[in-house]
């Protein structure tokens, strides 16, 4: 067990290494980021003090080198376009994405299991027909489209609910959070629905496969034959089974659940870390955009190991094995 | 009056085309104490009457008319509820395959002690206690420890003892076992029928023992059911069905039987419902390349073949530990024989055969082909060269063929694939091939799922056939077959080794069938090779203590008609 982490860990850092060369690699393709900074009155030897100041005069993995050097050690360097540290902005902007991730994240998933369960065991029945159906517009029209229909519908015809930011904030600690005040959760409402609402019929279909798949098997038949309740059958047998591969699928969404908040922040003026890396691309701000890939290649990563470690946790086929020797 | 009464039982299916009739106005019933066999093919509607006694008839089927009656009480057409408090309790059911029948996230006593308290409620400790007194029933060694421990964690045969004892919580009346030892080795099987028995007539449990295995039935039971195409063609005492059929289906039925103490020279094929399919062997002979077997000399030598397979993985080497499957096995196979290899599952049959295939890699040892040592080769020409001439027939007809291939490409590819012909001629011969296995060339077209198993694998012998090979290897070819199939496919095979000049490496864990097919057998176990002999003599007279205990649980049939055979001089 201890062994497999280790090597886990491992790949990890070799994961976050690749994406932080490529991503390096990419950035001269950008643009320049002087033409930003500097004025229209600017000289040549100005372009050449800040570049060289920047250190961008240098060759890419070199460049890569510096900001791995400060990376480990927790500086991310300065923004080019607030001239504050990356670490600091990134810290203000971070609560709001998370925020908004885990709402949304907690509503696919329950309302994706729950509606998943529900039409696998009635599958004849005209709701689990219409769900199905419903659920097919839910992952064919894209985030940007059913963010713009609910803000139309929700904020301008019925007047509701907010159609951008995130309301009032409250700080507790160095945590700015939207869940305490009534503006804040409505605020919330709009964006968290668009954001999870692939992932919940995503994952709904996904479990209701797995589950039709369940209850075919032997070991629910013989739980008939041997007279168990269908409650029982279905929600300790059948679940606990569907659920083993569910994981995976959902574990690899929730972390596609904040890389893509990106559209929905931009779609609802959310003040979050997606937001702020737009505003990042069109400033050049390379050690916003840096901080911002690696930062959502540690989430991937880290989601991914623990989506591993909950299989140890369900299915005793691997926990034993691994007890066992 | 009996336990079990079932009245002119009917069950339909509805499909879109038209209504198929699974159980065709059964009559059956069964007494305390006693075990009913049930026999027939697949198909014949066996099963269907089974999930009908337990109100688990897959949709859409219907009991169309009839009468299921327990202890006098109707139990067809009673409501769901009602149906679930009679299932479990009154009647249980043991399934096929005791890999698949138990939950595997769930340890054994959370399984057993849910179904307890479905049924009897009362408190956790009572049920526990209930729980380790049927695991100790059953006979599972060390209750205490194992009753907390998953499924996976437990052998074929020991799962299907908690599968027996997940049957008995509450103490049932009727147990409906549906095909309860297909799945198990010989000892393994000997083992949980005897159980079943012993549970019959201690507790006076009526059990219903679903089988296509006549070996079973005749050991088994008390009585015994024959159906066909879902009718009921026989029905009486065990000794007198198996002994003195009446009815041309059970005749032709028991014919083809494998018999473990006769030699036939070829098996009678079921004459009944006109289903035989000709094998034209002389035609397929005549394009053969004529073959010089020179006999004295073996074809293969194996010498001290050894594999392992990793069991545990680890970072470091000293952390991993290996699973020998095969331990210094040497043999030589000579020239048109019919070389057997029998062994309990996990004994390293197939893996010999997959070593002498090429498709494992060989870890010690070496294995000589013609001379030519053939483990070591890595040149392709050579290689390739070796593999035209070995092909292989798999157990299961159903995962061998690629389902999105069509028949005509399927044995057309070892044909391409070693670049034996090209274009018209392909076509030619992998009709002539489909003509010749009794398929007929028009079958080239369809895909493999519209074929039965038996016909599945003909196609798996045309495709064998196709690179004109001169060694076969069959791993276990008809055990998943029913028993008048497997006499049509081992008579094709053994055509193929007389006309044809071919040898095989017969394996098999049926002892009957490799008597019958076998020149000479080799009885592994645990990876060795613990005898090896002449089959006769082998079953005469057995050398290891384990081939006489193999012997020695091999169904007796003595009891079983002989009419309609003919004995080998």
């Amino acid at each position: 067990m201890f062994a497999y982490i280790v090597r886990r860990m491992f790949q990890s850092v070799i994961v976050l290494l690749v994406v932080g060369l490529v991503a390096f690699s990419m950035f001269r393709f950008v643009g320049d980021p002087i033409d930003n900074m500097l004025g229209q009155e600017r000289t040549q030897a100005d372009i050449d003090r800040l570049r060289t100041e920047l250190g961008l005069d240098k060759p890419f993995p070199v460049q890569y080198f510096k900001f791995l050097q400060g990376a480990v050690q927790g500086n991310f360097g300065v923004s080019y376009r607030q001239g504050r540290p990356v670490s600091t902005i990134i810290a203000e902007r971070a609560p709001a994405t998370l925020e908004l991730a885990f709402v949304s994240g907690f509503l696919a998933i329950t309302m994706g299991i729950a509606l998943g369960v529900f039409t696998a065991i009635r599958r004849q029945g005209v709701a689990a027909n219409v769900i199905m159906t419903v659920s097919l517009i839910g992952v064919s029209l894209p985030t940007f489209l059913i963010g713009i229909l609910l803000i139309y519908i929700f904020s301008v015809e019925l007047d509701l609910l907010p159609s951008f930011g995130r309301g009032e904030t409250v700080m507790i600690g160095n945590w700015s959070t939207g869940f305490l005040t009534s503006s804040g959760l409505k605020a919330l409402i709009l964006p968290a629905i668009t954001l999870g609402l692939y992932q919940m019929t995503l994952i709904m279909r996904l479990v209701r496969s797995e589950m039709l798949e369940v209850l075919r098997a032997d070991y629910v038949r013989f739980a008939r034959a041997r007279g168990l309740s269908d409650r029982v059958i279905n929600f300790r047998h059948a679940l606990k089974n569907t659920l083993v591969p569910v994981i995976t699928i959902t574990g690899l969404q929730l972390g596609s659940i904040i890389a893509f908040a990106i559209i929905t922040e931009t779609v609802f003026q959310w003040p979050g870390v997606g937001l702020l890396f737009i505003n990042a691309i069109q400033f050049v701000d390379i050690p916003v955009m840096a901080a911002y890939l690696m930062l959502i290649s540690v989430m991937f990563v880290t989601i991914n190991l623990i989506v591993d470690l909950l299989y140890y946790a369900i299915d005793p086929r691997l926990r034993v094995d691994a007890r066992a020797t | 009056m009996s336990l079990l009464t079932i009245n002119d039982l009917t069950v339909e299916f509805p499909t879109r085309r038209k209504l198929f009739t699974a159980v065709d106005h059964v009559d059956l019933s069964v007494e305390p104490g006693e075990i009913h066999g049930l026999v027939g093919e697949s198909g014949a509607g066996k099963s269907t009457i089974g999930a009908a006694i337990m109100g688990l008839l897959d949709r859409p089927g219907r009991i169309a008319s009839g009468t299921i009656k327990l202890s006098g009480d109707q139990i067809s057409g009673i409501d769901a509820e009602a149906m679930r408090g009679l299932r479990g309790k009154k009647i249980s059911m043991i399934f096929q395959d005791p890999l698949t029948s138990l939950n595997p996230l769930f340890t054994v006593r959370e399984q057993l002690v849910e179904t307890i308290q479905a049924h009897l409620g009362g408190s956790d400790s009572e049920a526990n206690k209930r729980a380790r007194d049927l695991i100790d029933r059953v006979g599972i060694p060390d209750p205490d420890a194992r009753l907390d421990q998953y499924p996976h964690q437990f052998s074929g045969g020991m799962r299907q003892r908690v599968v027996i004892a997940l049957a008995l919580c509450t103490e049932p009346d009727v147990i409906i076992a549906d095909e309860p030892t297909t799945a198990l080795d010989v000892s393994v099987q000997a083992q949980i029928l005897d159980l079943i028995k012993e549970l019959a007539t201690e507790r006076q449990v009526g059990v219903i023992l679903i089988t296509h295995d006549m070996g079973v039935i005749a050991d088994t039971t008390d009585k015994v059911t024959v159906m066909y195409a879902g009718k009921v063609v026989e029905s009486g005492p065990t000794s007198q069905v198996m002994g003195q059929p009446t009815h041309e289906y059970t005749k032709s039925l028991i014919a083809a039987v494998p018999r473990p103490t006769l030699k036939l020279h070829r098996f009678p094929q079921i004459s009944y419902g006109g289903r035989e399919t000709r094998f034209a062997i002389e035609d397929m002979a005549r394009h053969w390349p004529k073959v010089d077997n020179d006999t004295s000399k073996p074809v293969f030598e194996i010498r001290n073949l050894t594999k392992k397979f990793l069991q545990k993985r680890g970072l470091l080497p000293w952390d991993r530990t290996y699973f020998t499957a095969v331990d210094d096995v040497s043999f030589d196979i000579r020239a048109g024989e019919v070389f057997g290899v029998v062994g309990e599952s996990g004994s390293g049959k197939s893996t010999v055969a997959r070593m002498i295939a090429g498709l494992y890699p060989v870890d010690g040892g070496t294995i000589t082909f013609e001379g030519q040592t053939v483990s070591d080769l890595t040149n392709k020409a050579a290689l390739d060269a070796y593999r035209k001439n070995i092909q292989m027939i798999f157990q299961d007809p159903y995962s061998s063929l690629n389902p999105r291939m069509r028949v005509d490409e399927i044995v057309a590819e070892p044909i391409r694939h070693h670049k034996l012909m090209d274009g018209a001629d392909i076509k030619r011969r992998v009709d002539e091939l489909l003509d010749q296995v009794g398929l007929g060339h028009e079958a080239g077209l369809k895909y493999p799922h519209e074929f039965s198993g038996g016909q599945r694998q003909r196609i798996s012998i045309a495709r064998a056939l196709a690179t004109q090979p001169r060694f076969l290897i069959c791993d276990e070819p008809t055990s998943a077959l029913d028993v008048s199939i497997q006499a049509q496919i081992l008579n094709i095979l053994k055509d193929l080794q007389e006309h044809l000049g071919l040898t095989l490496l017969f394996i098999s864990h049926d002892l009957p069938v490799v008597r019958q097919m076998c020149d000479r057998v080799a009885v592994m176990k645990q990876g060795k090779v613990v005898e090896l002999q002449e089959t006769n003599d082998l079953f005469a007279n057995p050398q290891t203590e384990y081939a006489s205990e193999l012997l020695r649980l091999m169904p007796k049939l003595d009891d079983l008609s002989t009419e309609g055979l003919n004995a080998e001089t």
